[in-house]
């Protein structure tokens, strides 16, 4: 009864928050991308723009939801429902922190592990290509299918080098269990470098992540891999046809990957949610940060740039503030730190995500190919043959 | 539990399998099939088989059957025309079919004399470790024989598809 009491919590927590994470996400996508061009982004609904996405939200569930007469309508209703079913399931494995205690009760941040994590994780992104392949040919129509042939040939590829790299991290924590990939991580070199994954020998694995976060990249269709939608030559690749509700689902299923596959990262090669420097110190940078979020934030309501900003900006200070105390805390620190640690990560390379998008220029096919077949897997093997070598001699 | 879970995905890939045949649409038909891997491999994880059951989503969900809808949707394929069913086929048949099924069943009860009733997760044998530890011990001639039979297989199929044939 107490288990699935605390798991049923467990669920509405992960799933409310990665919901207003995937809703956010979006927002905070538009706003960088709109600096990169020197742009001010959404700024109408709501201060800052902070509540598009609702109205976005709305804005779709109201729209006309079109059924074209000429699609394979099975096909093409089931399409976006497996797309993004399968996108949310993966998030119910990830670990956001070790063990804590509750009220007396034990419980791990997580919905649930399974020992065999991370090839739940490959599995369920092995059968989540269909989504795409199915809504671009059921759609009946020649970019859409040309969409999806992309996206199956393109994730084909790219899961190789994938799963390649994947395979060093494992060799160094000896296990599959995400939980247990992130509790090998703790601990510190010479009392200052962290045991991540990513500062393992040998030479540091950061190669490994970064062919990791490629071949993320290819993965998750975001550019410079977006070919299945290249709006310039596709229209809007597999999701032409798709209006309202199901076009949503699409949006939503790529950005729940995209959050998946962070985590993953994180997880494997950045060490989840163990911090980057040892414990007196780990616990003040939180503080620190929301300090001096907050003392920003009042600098710029003393000066505001814009008519409002007299009034929100106060309040962006207030909460961090009130965060930098909670962290202050000693019971909250417990529960809150590793938490911090994981979303500080999990965010800086979804920035990234969006950094490269405004940053890089669309591949062309040929290249993608190229690129995944004769540069990205020999890396990847070489690069698991010596993680590999050296587990085997050390 | 278990036992539920068994019949309800037991009678899914069975389901799968029949609408796998029935199905004129080639594109129906592969997503059958990928219903009955995925079925399976719920099976699998309730043997205890979570390491094989994951490899059957990755391998045969995955990799093996992205390739075959691949295939169709470049081929275009449409629906398949219903020929005329020969005389042979319609009378002999249903007779033949279950004679085969007769046969199969025979010959697995005198293979396997002792049938014992299967119980849900008392076998702890299915993990990582445990795989590990039987491809390179116990079975590694198979393994490697294997990995050289897929190797030439590879190269075989490089071969053919190279442009170079004089």
């Amino acid at each position: 009864m107490n288990f699935f009491l605390i798991s049923l919590i467990k669920i509405v927590i992960v799933f409310g928050v990665f919901m207003t994470t995937l809703a956010y996400l979006q927002w905070v996508e538009r706003k960088v991308l709109a600096h990169i061009q020197s742009r001010t982004g959404p700024l109408r609904v709501g201060p800052h723009g902070l509540m598009q996405p609702l109205a976005d939200v709305f804005k779709l569930l109201t729209k006309e939801d079109l059924l074209p007469p000429y699609v394979n309508r099975i096909f093409y209703l089931g399409a976006p429902f497996i797309a993004v079913a399968l996108a949310l399931i993966s998030i119910s494995i990830i670990p956001f922190g070790p063990e804590i205690a509750v009220a007396g009760t034990r419980t791990y941040m997580q919905v649930g592990d399974v020992n065999v994590g991370v090839l739940f994780v490959l599995a369920i992104a092995a059968i989540s290509v269909y989504g795409v392949a199915l809504a671009g040919w059921s759609s009946n129509n020649k970019y859409s299918l040309l969409g999806g042939l992309r996206s199956s040939a393109q994730m084909i590829s790219y899961e190789l080098p994938l799963t390649l790299v994947i395979v060093s991290p494992l060799l160094l924590a000896n296990h599959l269990s995400f939980r247990e990939i992130g509790n090998s991580q703790a601990g510190y070199y010479l009392g200052f470098i962290p045991r991540w994954n990513i500062f393992q020998m040998p030479f540091p694995q950061i190669f490994g992540f970064i062919i990791f976060m490629i071949a993320a990249f290819a993965e998750t269709n975001r550019i410079p891999f977006d070919l299945p939608e290249a709006e310039n030559e596709l229209v809007a690749g597999f999701h032409t046809e798709y209006s309202s509700m199901k076009f949503a689902c699409f949006f939503m299923a790529e950005y729940a990957n995209m959050v998946t596959i962070t985590c993953v990262a994180t997880l494997l090669f950045l060490g989840g949610w163990q911090p980057l420097f040892p414990a007196p110190y780990s616990n003040y940078v939180p503080v620190a940060v929301f300090l001096f979020a907050g003392v920003l934030c009042f600098l710029h309501a003393v000066r505001p740039a814009r008519k409002r900003d007299r009034y929100t900006f106060p309040v962006f200070a207030l909460a961090a503030l009130a965060l930098a105390i909670l962290f202050a805390l000693p019971w909250f620190q417990f529960v809150l730190a590793p938490i911090f640690w994981f979303a500080s990560k999990v965010g800086f390379l979804l920035f990234t995500y969006i950094w490269v998008r405004g940053t890089l220029p669309r591949f062309r096919y040929d290249q993608l190919m190229h690129f995944a077949w004769t540069f990205l897997f020999p890396c990847a093997l070489i690069n698991l043959l010596l993680t590999a070598l050296f587990v085997a001699i050390f | 539990m278990d036992t539920l879970l068994f019949i309800v995905f037991a009678i899914v890939a069975v389901a799968c399998a029949l609408n796998l045949i029935l199905q004129s649409h080639p594109i129906s038909s592969a997503l059958s099939l990928i219903g009955v891997m995925c079925s399976l491999a719920v099976l699998y994880l309730l043997l205890g088989a979570e390491f094989i059951a994951m490899a059957q989503m990755i391998v045969y969900g995955g990799a093996v059957m992205v390739l075959f809808v691949f295939v169709i949707m470049l081929m275009n394929a449409g629906a398949e025309k219903r020929s005329g069913k020969s005389w042979f086929a319609q009378f002999a048949g249903p007779p033949l079919l279950v004679l085969f099924a007769a046969v199969l069943a025979f010959l697995i009860l005198r293979a396997v004399p002792k049938l014992r009733t299967v119980e849900f997760g008392t076998w702890v044998g299915g993990t990582a470790e445990h795989i590990g530890q039987m491809l390179f011990t116990e079975y590694l001639l198979p393994f490697e024989v294997i990995s050289i039979l897929i190797l030439i297989a590879i190269m075989g199929a490089v071969v053919l598809a190279s442009k170079e044939i004089d």
